[in-house]
């Protein structure tokens, strides 16, 4: 059933994890191409985090395959950047010095001082530039706000160009109006630099707005294995129109209608979805059934 | 609305006043002292309890700028060095292990399963109790005295160093490895200079336990330190020279960690606000 084509930067097949006896990620299935920028939404606690971790390799998967670029995903690398909602900057270093961070410890050894050559220096002032950070260079995090924080930290994640830009409700900290603002920057950036990034948030609009390909992660759901304990599952999958460099798409009525939709089908535990009839309209989109999940 | 400059939960007392109330306890401490001092001489001018001032000047004179007679050593500053070196040997020796220790059993949890009940375990013995055993073992000299405060400084600084470094957020690891970090980089370029003004903060907490250990060390076997005078002249019952040794020592204790102080001010402004 597997689909792999070797533009799919990203595929995970059967992939289940589990907290002690709570089943959380429940047989998913995903394949994500390069270029691609994808979406992850869900109800609160449903397993999206969780799912991010496993591809970032922070956590090991119970069963089944994660791949990037074509090999089996390990421990955490430069195939895979991340940008977490908090904790992505290192206090002691200036926003200059976080922003190179990546250059010294991926060339030099532990032992050596860190001296940043001038191309280095070059391509983090054009990043700092690029996010409008140009005059923070030599302040401490700390003196940072939180959306300048933020972008430091997107800086930091990008400057060593990883294959997937991994982020976790990035912005979720922030006011709505810094919020807009960087995700417009994300997006602009995106489409400059030609990154792959998998995004996960629990802000439907933010999702719509951002995402090429949107996720639903969802527990609830309906299949035929009777009284078990069921997991979260991807129950939809849509490709979006890509790049809105434009706020006012979100006022439209066919975003809202998209985000009604999505609210039912994903986040009202008494709306029950079958498994055969997930709505996973995206080309790459995929499933691998169990007999059980769809007999009856 | 008049705001209250001494009395009452809004009060706000001016610079001057604070100044004012801070000096007061010490002013009235030194006057109570003066005038009990005064009264026992007055009454017995051989009494040796209360010296006052003056027997105090002399007998600091003798101690700091006269050649002892016996050594022709100047007492005061020969004292001072040896038990400085005493101190400033075993905090540092406990600082350093300490930090190295408590940093890697807080990133490896092997390390940490292994070392942690042991160190728990070793902090809750008695130094002092087991400082016959160190001069059994060790003999009365240097090393000796040097391994009591090391013993006594030692166990705390590393479960503070091991708390704070598994305090250190998890996204923080994963971040560095994701940015191309080695082990060893983890450990001594991403999360060590992260720690260390921790360990200056422990350094701190850590000093009064030290200068007890080293008084005591001294009092019972040494022939020179500042704990080895004062526990000498208490024989002649030399009041007049126990007290400035006393405030001698309070003043080198306050110096210290006014200058620990200070450097993490200056040096970590990041962890100060971090902290807060
Ligand atoms: N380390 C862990 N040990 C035990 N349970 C965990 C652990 N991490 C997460 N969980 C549980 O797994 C479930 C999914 O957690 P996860 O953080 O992935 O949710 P989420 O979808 O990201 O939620 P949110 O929108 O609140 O961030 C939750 O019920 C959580 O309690
Ligand atoms: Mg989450």
């Amino acid at each position: 059933m597997a689909m792999s084509n070797e533009q799919s930067i990203l595929h995970i097949e059967d992939v289940y994890k589990s907290y002690g006896d709570k089943l959380i990620l429940d047989n998913i299935d995903l394949s994500v191409n390069k270029g691609e920028f994808c979406t992850l939404v869900g109800p609160s606690g449903c397993g999206k985090s969780t799912l991010l971790r496993l591809i970032l390799g922070q956590e090991k998967a119970d069963h089944g395959a994660l791949t990037i670029n074509g090999h089996a995903a390990g421990y955490p690398d430069t195939e895979r950047g991340i940008v977490f909602q908090r904790y992505s900057l290192y206090p002691h270093l200036t926003v200059l010095e976080n922003v190179l961070l990546g250059k010294h410890l991926s060339k030099r050894r532990w032992y050596l001082p860190w001296v940043a050559s001038q191309a280095s220096k070059d391509e983090a002032m054009h990043y700092l530039d690029v996010l409008r950070l140009s005059a923070a260079a030599n302040k401490y995090p700390h003196e940072l706000s939180g959306g300048m924080q933020q972008r430091v930290a997107i800086a930091q994640a990008l400057i060593m160009k990883p294959p997937v830009l991994l982020m976790d409700e990035p912005f979720g900290a922030l006011d709505p109006d810094t919020r807009e603002e960087l995700q417009l920057f994300l997006l602009e950036l995106w489409d400059k630099e030609k990154l792959t990034i998998f995004f996960v948030t629990h802000d439907l609009e933010e999702a719509c707005f951002l995402g090429s390909r949107m996720l639903v992660l969802s527990q609830y759901y309906a299949d035929d294995r009777g009284e078990v304990a069921r997991g979260a599952k991807i129950v939809s999958d849509y490709a979006l129109p890509s790049v809105a460099l434009s706020t006012e798409i979100k006022t439209s009525s066919v975003f809202q209608e998209l985000i009604g939709s999505v609210r039912q089908q994903g986040f009202d535990p008494s709306v029950l979805q079958h498994v055969r009839d997930f709505n996973l309209e995206h080309p790459d989109s995929f499933q691998t059934l169990l007999d059980q999940e769809r007999s009856g | 609305m008049k705001t209250p400059i001494l009395f009452g939960l809004n009060a706000k007392p001016t610079p001057l006043l604070r100044v004012f109330l801070a000096v007061l306890p010490f002013a009235i401490a030194i006057a109570a002292y003066v005038s009990a001092s005064n009264a026992r001489l007055a009454e017995n001018s051989a009494d040796k309890l209360l010296p006052s001032a003056s027997q105090m000047t002399k007998a600091i004179d003798r101690a700091a700028f006269k050649e002892d007679r016996r050594t022709g050593d100047y007492l005061l500053w020969k004292d001072t060095a040896s038990s400085l070196k005493r101190l400033l040997t075993g905090v540092g020796i406990a600082a350093f292990l300490g930090l190295l220790l408590g940093l890697n059993m807080g990133l490896f949890k092997s390390l940490a399963a292994s070392l942690s009940p042991f160190i728990t375990v070793v902090s809750m013995v008695p130094p002092l109790a087991i400082l016959p055993i160190l001069f059994i073992a060790f003999g009365v000299g240097e090393f000796g005295k040097i391994v009591l405060i090391f013993l006594g400084t030692f166990p705390i600084i590393t479960r503070d160093i091991f708390l704070a470094t598994k305090k250190i957020p998890r996204e923080q690891i994963v971040k560095a490895q994701t940015l191309g970090a080695s082990e060893l980089a983890i450990v001594y370029r991403i999360v060590l200079p992260q720690i260390f003004p921790r360990l200056l903060e422990t350094v701190r907490l850590s000093l009064g336990a030290a200068w007890l250990f080293l008084i005591a060390a001294e009092a019972i076997a040494s022939t020179d330190g500042l704990g080895y005078r004062i526990f000498l002249v208490r024989r002649y019952l030399s009041m007049d020279m126990i007290i400035p040794y006393v405030i001698w020592i309070t003043c080198i204790g306050f110096f210290m960690d006014y200058l620990l102080k200070q450097l993490i001010k200056r040096k970590y402004k990041w962890y100060l606000a971090a902290e807060d």
